[in-house]
């Protein structure tokens, strides 16, 4: 009998961690499709009328597109390059023995527990001196740098399950070593593209911090800097507010939603060994 | 040179990535080193002083009395986050391990909230916690508990600790994924074996589950730890970077932030670089000391089986 209680108990724990988990993402997608009164007024039911208005609104009006269209650009800019960049450079680090080798791995994973953050004012004086303050290349520069580290270890570790047999025997055929590397072990690591993506895709949609410091032209912000700029400006009207922030998310939930396995892969693959 | 490069084939693998991290992640960390040793005009160098914007930091007024009280705010940030997600989150991740579909619902739930930007959930709060209109407030008075709604954001009392439950709902998914995934790499033998041998369940906790996981335990502080003290856009985003109210959310990073950069609510001027790379480096110290001393204690703490 109290074990029975004793279950009960645990799944209503869970149940109202849940709950305070989803619910207020519910309400913020139910409160974009109001208006502001009945936010206000009925913060709890589901809207009486379901219109995309503010969301209409918020998308023109508001600039959102613009945000949005930019911060698409910098994201999968900087996924290409990181993605070429540490592949290349794990190849290297996993599949050749040179001196160095071990020390350039260490510096590289050195970087997984350095935030990049505390490099900022030299950056900032850098990004300066290479005229690069309010650009673009400013924010895809810094976001694949700082997404080395993370995706090398994942690289490097892919490649070396890769027998080498595979690369000797393409050797012998007459494939060049840029060959080998296109040919043969990049399609192998498939996988392992896709969990790197992924992990650095989510939290450069969502920095807050580079497009801050970097940043000037209303034209080039990104969502979460634009968000910020339009939370001054339409401080009382909440139903855009609710509208502008569900837009700021939902890429990323639907990405979560539909690959959550190489999500949890990627952000535990650091964490846990063995 | 055509033999030497075929003798090398790596340096042209390697070379791209070296580049990139080189110049736009090494460079700008080492030389914040030095940057600290330096007295600045703006953003212009002028000539090398030493220690004294370290001594400015930590023994002079105004910056003494903000730089103390901010890392006690991040530190309590830190601590009160490890013992909710080393109790709560460990809990949580032993009940996600059970083999039951309902338990992957219960997963994905959880880990939801932390592809929210910080800017909306620091948005999202602002706006549910509003003591006239917001959800939270309402929902208090609803179930007859008005005497609870209060602008916890805006009393000196209450800001902080609001702050760090945000986080925390933000942030929860992330230790239980990982600790769930520690426990899936824990051998099943190893309980049946010890259930053999006459174990209960505490027994099969405090004997197999928890040495056994004590390495990711470490490893998720560790990254809690860093993230923690690097803390900013909520506070930023939430109180500004003054840590509304009366400096009482101020963390590091605001903190930081201000003395580079100035402060937008207040107007004040910035540009005192000198003072904020010694900021930096404090901090990176403390990042560095706390990384290097739990990766000692893990690496003590890992068991072959």
């Amino acid at each position: 009998m109290t074990k029975k209680i004793l279950v009960v108990l645990n799944y209503m724990f869970l149940t109202i961690l849940a709950v305070i988990s989803i619910y207020p993402i519910f309400i913020m997608f139910i409160s974009s499709f109001k208006t502001t009164p009945e936010i206000f007024f009925n913060p709890f039911n589901l809207p009486k009328k379901w219109n995309f208005q503010n969301f209409i609104k918020v998308w023109n009006e508001a600039n959102f597109k613009v945000y949005f269209l930019n911060s698409v650009l910098i994201t999968i800019s900087s996924l290409i390059i990181l993605l070429f960049c540490a592949s290349l450079a794990a190849y290297a680090l996993a599949k050749f023995n040179f001196k160095f080798n071990n020390l350039v791995f260490m510096i590289f994973l050195a970087g997984i527990m350095i935030p990049i953050r505390l490099g900022i004012v030299p950056l900032f004086i850098l990004m300066r001196d290479l005229n690069l303050l309010d650009t673009r290349l400013s924010l895809i520069f810094t976001y694949s740098a700082s997404g080395m580290p993370m995706s090398v270890f994942l690289f490097t570790g892919f490649f070396k399950t890769i027998p080498s047999e595979l690369s000797d025997a393409a050797r012998v055929d007459g494939c060049n070593e840029f060959q080998i590397f296109y040919k043969i072990m990049l399609p192998l690591v498939r996988p392992a593209l896709a969990t790197v993506a992924l992990v650095n895709f989510v939290p450069w949609w969502n920095d807050f911090f580079f497009p801050l410091l970097f940043i000037r032209s209303d034209s080039l912000k990104t969502i979460q800097l634009g968000m910020t700029i339009f939370f001054g400006q339409y401080m009382t009207d909440w139903a855009s507010l609710f509208a502008g922030m569900v837009i700021a998310s939902i890429p990323m939930i639907i990405l979560y939603l539909l690959m959550s396995k190489q999500f949890i892969s990627g952000l535990t693959a650091g964490a846990v060994k063995g | 040179m055509k033999k030497w490069i075929q003798k090398h084939p790596y340096l042209f693998f390697l070379l791209p990535g070296v580049i990139l991290y080189g110049l736009f992640m090494i460079y700008p960390l080492v030389s914040a080193l030095g940057y600290s040793f330096f007295s600045w005009d703006g953003f212009i160098r002028k000539e090398f002083i030493g220690f004294e914007n370290f001594r400015k930091v930590l023994r002079e007024y105004p910056y003494k009395e903000k730089f103390w009280k901010a890392l006690g705010h991040n530190a309590k940030f830190f601590l009160t986050t490890f013992i909710l997600q080393t109790t709560i989150g460990l809990y949580i991740a032993i009940q996600l391990n059970k083999e039951k579909p309902v338990m992957e619902f219960f997963q994905a739930v959880y880990f939801l909230t932390y592809t929210l930007s910080m800017v909306v959930v620091g948005f999202l709060w602002l706006l549910l916690l509003n003591p006239n209109w917001g959800a939270v407030s309402q929902f208090l008075s609803l179930i007859g508990l008005e005497k609870w709604v209060a602008p916890w954001l805006g009393q000196e009392s209450t800001a902080l600790n609001t702050i760090i439950l945000i986080n925390f709902w933000r942030w929860f998914g992330y230790p239980v994924l990982v600790f769930k995934a520690g426990l899936q790499s824990i051998p099943q033998e190893l309980n049946e074996a010890a259930i053999v041998d006459g174990a209960n369940k505490w027994h099969l906790f405090r004997y197999i589950t928890l040495p056994l996981l004590k390495p990711t335990i470490i490893m998720v502080t560790i990254l809690t730890f860093i993230w923690d003290f690097n803390a900013f856009e909520l506070v930023f985003v939430m109180q500004g970077s003054s840590g509304n109210p009366h400096y009482s959310t101020d963390l590091l990073a605001t903190f930081f932030y201000r003395t580079a950069f100035g402060d937008p609510t207040t107007g004040a001027a910035g540009g005192n670089i000198g003072v904020a790379s010694a900021i930096a480096v404090v901090m990176l110290i403390i990042i560095g000391f706390a990384s290097y001393f739990g990766i000692r204690i893990m690496q003590k703490s890992e068991i072959e089986y």
